[in-house]
């Protein structure tokens, strides 16, 4: 007898209403799911289409008609009669504090739509006061729980440090970093398996970190980059993004994205090289892909260069 | 360490050459076509068509194989068109066609993750098809059973439930007592057997005499891990069974895969949602070149080329008369050299001076040739051996097609760059020298030669290039613009009407046959190769990225011989077989058993392995004996110049 073709099973459709506005979704469906299907967008950072929610960042949180707190719409289900409501002065004021208290820590330059989020919500990061000097390289990372000094309040404290730059393929500046666990669940049993990184220490002081804090060419990393993929806020980068930014030659405006299959294994995994001036300057691959799933290895994420190597005479 | 410490980066080719007093001169697009043209005319007026034959790539489109193979049939009128898939993967098509009557993998990707059992066998997914494996590792968090087959603990190995570390070029042995085990422990699926096989009773007297005990003192392997293997395979709902380079380089590979396919005949595990055999292609598109017809014995399709209706439909297309025979294997063509029979040769992307064995005898039979033409991105030991070179664009990422996957899936490739200035594009390169042979082929988009293959070939007709992009890929067969099939090939054989099930799937009777290169007390150790995750190949295209786990060629040893030749880590050792010898830094790992080398082929220049192996080849599919090797490892007199010695690699355990 043939084995059956497992289906996922039927699911009832669920009615609620987001912002007044009533909307019928698919039981299980996330709020966040249920906003996008009115239209109705909500600021995320630390959600991945590809990945469990972790309710890391906050920023989500919608206001649930009877609920005495703020739910995430990342990870809450609809209920059937749930009414949502996505910009109540709750609501408002809740993702203003969660930006403020990130913008003032947190170096949120190249997070993608930051700066939108924060003059849609009027918050004033800087009302912390002047930001405190970045640590020295090394300074957070030796940090223990337990032994702190109690800050004065005269500035605002950061997690900013110089950049990781301890290999040619990319680098970690994590003074960008929010703390969503996205690329240790990419890293680890969501998706890659390696577990090269992990959040070390207590606190304000917690931070993504190899063993022992090792570098990167000592520790477990197979540079598959799939934790680049998931990072929303530029803190993982292409080794060549990071220098064309500091460069001041980064221009997304003038990159043209394609997907196309890579060449490295029979696997078939989907590619989208990012390409500026005629250069790829970064992979990515598609999220909902069936082969990827939006991983790559360290050949099919970095090993393009040699289409590149051009003659210049 | 930095990669360039190791191989200097190709740069790409961006003017043709052509041979002129014995030296490779820059020379105009124009000249290289016509002296390509005037070549392969010239040997086919004095020797005939069959003089002449094509090396096509299976990195490159399936619309570049398509015209590679009808620039072959129809400008050239030979059936000698191969490529290195014949390298690696033949055996797998081979056998899968001579069992099911076509010749891909039979499952998809999410039937790995939904599937109750997995066994991986000769091959290391975690590095050499890492996304591949992480389908395995999802259907092992999913609750699967995960058993590997493979002379090294590999890392894949690592996550396995069991690991049965055979010795290199007895999978027969193991597979027989698996079968022997299934069928004396009454675990048969004896419906599926009468319905859809054929042979099974001459198969049970074939594997009776390998009872565990005995397939132990041929395998290495102990006999309560058979045992165990046999019962959870034949007891699962669902399993699927993978394999890689390790059951296709050997000598009688097409027997190897066949004494698999023969277990999942006996346990009904084909042909269902979540049961399969899954062969894992190495390169892109060496599934979509075999289905393209860049083979001998195929017409585009998979069809066979010795069938008079179905040459007749690519005549009358075509205008001109196929050969009914079988051309020359890759094998053979190099063979058909030294007897002066095959004197001229076009080799598109591929690099045969390094990805064959025996590489000195390569070269000379190269050299030996009339005219040999060779089209690549870069300037490769076989283009400095060639007659004229041809810059071509890189199919990937700077021409449109498709690539067909190890899940049968085809995919469109999509031009993302502009090749540098001087470089063409594959196909037109190929449409010229056709013109100037005296068939006209005007350039041709990718999506015109697509339809060209669509109207051709049945099981391509419903994938336009719309639908290949709205469904992310679809897996062949697809007959119908109008429907899907299922992603699982041969769910006839599970019909209750014979009519429908249609041929039965042969049992393989099949035997074992040790490693040709044989181990005594000069070569007592076996070399066995294969990639590892941060290089390719020849190393080609991965020399131009600046890898941080790349540590050049390394001899992985096992603690128990490193200790008996008194080595210590990274140090740089003689490693001599039959053939020649190379020097290399070793690499003690407990991931090695005891008697077992190995090497990769990713540093040719540093350390050339293929001076190592040996060419026996597999008489079915003519895929040569990488896999065993008898070697011996000498340390290196302590006087040794330094030179000779460098680069040893910083010692890094893993």
């Amino acid at each position: 007898m043939n084995t059956p073709v497992p289906l996922a099973p039927p699911r009832r459709l669920v009615d609620v209403t987001v912002d007044g506005q009533e909307v019928r979704v698919p039981e299980g469906a996330t709020i966040m799911q249920a906003c996008a299907q009115t239209g109705v967008s909500c600021p995320t950072l630390c959600y991945g289409d590809t990945l469990t929610p972790k309710n890391a960042c906050r920023i989500c949180v919608v206001e649930v008609e009877g609920a005495r707190t703020l739910a995430p719409a990342c990870s809450r289900p609809v209920e059937p009669g749930m009414a949502v409501r996505t910009d109540s002065d709750r609501v408002r004021h809740a993702r203003r504090t969660v930006l403020e208290l990130l913008g003032s820590s947190v170096d949120l330059s190249t997070t993608p739509q930051a700066q939108e989020w924060m003059e849609h919500y009027d918050a004033r990061p800087e009302r912390f006061g002047p930001r405190a000097a970045p640590a020295p390289m090394g300074e957070r990372d030796a940090r223990r729980a337990g032994e702190h000094e109690p800050p004065t309040g005269a500035v605002a404290e950061t997690v900013e440090q110089p950049a990781k730059i301890d290999n040619d393929l990319y680098v970690r500046d994590y003074g960008k970093c929010i703390l969503c666990y996205k690329c240790v669940d990419a890293c680890g049993e969501q998706w890659q398996n390696t577990f090269a990184i992990g959040v070390a220490g207590r606190g304000f002081d917690a931070r993504v970190s190899t063993e022992h804090d090792v570098a990167l060419p000592d520790s477990a990393c197979v540079y598959c980059g799939n934790c680049i993929e998931v990072c929303p806020t530029g803190a993982l980068s292409f080794k060549s993004e990071f220098d064309m930014r500091a460069e001041g030659t980064w221009d997304e405006s003038r990159q043209r994205q394609t997907t196309t299959v890579c060449t490295y294994c029979g696997v078939g995994c989907n590619v989208t090289l990012h390409v500026q001036d005629n250069e790829i300057v970064k992979v990515t691959s598609p999220h909902d892909n069936p082969v990827t799933h939006g991983n790559l290895c360290i050949k099919g994420r970095f090993g393009f260069q040699h289409v590149q190597q051009r003659r210049h005479d | 360490m930095r990669s360039d410490s190791f191989t200097a980066p190709y740069q790409r080719l961006t003017r043709p050459l052509v041979r002129e007093d014995g030296r490779l001169r820059p020379a105009s697009w124009e000249e290289a076509l016509d002296r390509a043209a005037e070549g392969f005319t010239r040997n086919i007026e004095r020797h005939g068509p069959d003089s002449f034959g094509m090396l096509s790539c299976a990195r490159a489109t399936n619309e570049m194989n398509f015209v590679a193979q009808k620039f072959t049939r129809a400008v050239v009128g030979t059936n000698n068109v191969d490529s290195c898939n014949r390298t690696c993967h033949a055996p797998s098509v081979a056998g899968l066609a001579a069992a099911f009557g076509s010749g891909g993998g039979t499952s998809s990707y999410q039937e790995i993750e939904d599937t109750d059992l997995i066994v991986l066998w000769g091959g290391n997914p975690r590095f050499a098809h890492p996304i591949f494996f992480q389908h395995v590792l999802k259907g092992v968090h999913n609750g699967a059973r995960l058993f590997v087959v493979d002379p090294r603990r590999t890392s894949s190995a690592q996550w396995a439930d069991r690991w049965l570390g055979l010795n290199v070029g007895t999978d027969i042995p193991l597979a027989h007592a698996i079968g022997r085990e299934i069928i004396a422990a009454g675990l048969t699926n004896d419906t599926f057997i009468r319905r859809a096989t054929t042979g099974f009773e001459d198969y049970r007297a074939l594997v009776e005499p390998w009872t565990p005990a005995a397939a132990e003192a041929v395998t290495g392997v102990p006999a309560e891990a058979i045992r165990e293997l046999a019962h959870a395979y034949a007891l699962a709902e669902r399993a699927q069974l993978c394999w890689t380079l390790g059951i296709t380089e050997h000598h009688n590979a097409t027997d190897n895969v066949r004494a698999l396919i023969n277990l999942a005949l006996l346990t009904g595990h084909v042909g269902r949602y979540g049961s399969g055999l899954n062969p894992l292609r190495g390169q892109n598109n060496v599934q979509g070149g075999g289905d393209m017809g860049a083979i001998p014995n195929r017409l585009p399709g998979f069809q066979d080329l010795t069938d008079t209706v179905v040459r007749g439909r690519f005549e009358a297309v075509w205008g001109r008369e196929i050969q009914p025979v079988h051309g020359k294997t890759l094998t053979q063509m190099f063979e058909a050299m030294d007897e002066g029979e095959l004197t001229a040769l076009y080799v598109i992307g591929e690099n045969p001076v390094q990805s064959e064995p025996e590489t000195q005898k390569t070269t000379r039979r190269l050299r030996s040739l009339d005219h040999l033409v060779v089209q690549d991105i870069f300037l490769t030991k076989t283009a400095e051996l060639a007659d004229v070179v041809l810059p071509a664009s890189a199919s990937w990422c700077e021409s449109d097609g498709t690539f067909t996957n190890s899940e049968r899936r085809v995919q469109l490739v999509r031009k993302a760059l502009n090749p540098p200035p001087g470089a063409r594009d594959d196909i037109n390169i190929i449409c010229d020298i056709a013109t100037r042979m005296g068939h006209r082929w005007p350039y041709p988009s990718a999506e015109e030669v697509w339809d060209e293959v669509r109207a051709l070939s049945p099981m391509h007709r419903g994938m336009s290039y719309r639908r290949l992009e709205e469904h992310q890929g679809i897996q062949w067969p697809c007959p119908s613009e109008d429907s899907l099939e299922p992603s699982y090939l041969h769910a006839r054989l599970w019909a209750d009407d014979p009519a429908e099930r249609g041929e039965p799937a042969p049992f393989g009777l099949v035997g074992h046959s040790p490693p040709v290169d044989l181990l005594d007390d000069d070569y007592p150790l076996r070399l066995t190769t294969g990639r590892r995750l941060d290089d390719y190949n020849t190393g080609v295209q991965t020399s131009g990225f600046p890898s941080p786990l790349r540590r050049g060629e390394l001899l992985d040893i096992s603690p128990e011989d490193a200790a008996r030749l008194g080595l210590v880590d990274g140090e740089v050792v003689r490693v001599s077989s039959r053939r020649g010898s190379v020097l290399v830094p070793v690499s003690i790992t407990p991931s090695m058993r005891e008697g077992l080398v190995f090497m990769t082929f990713h540093f040719p220049q540093q350390a050339d392995t293929q001076l190592l192996t040996l060419d026996a080849t597999d008489p079915i599919a003519g895929t040569a004996e990488y896999k065993a090797a008898a070697v011996r490892v000498d340390k290196v007199a302590a006087g040794a110049p330094a030179a000779e010695r460098e680069p040893t690699a910083a010692s890094r355990t893993t």
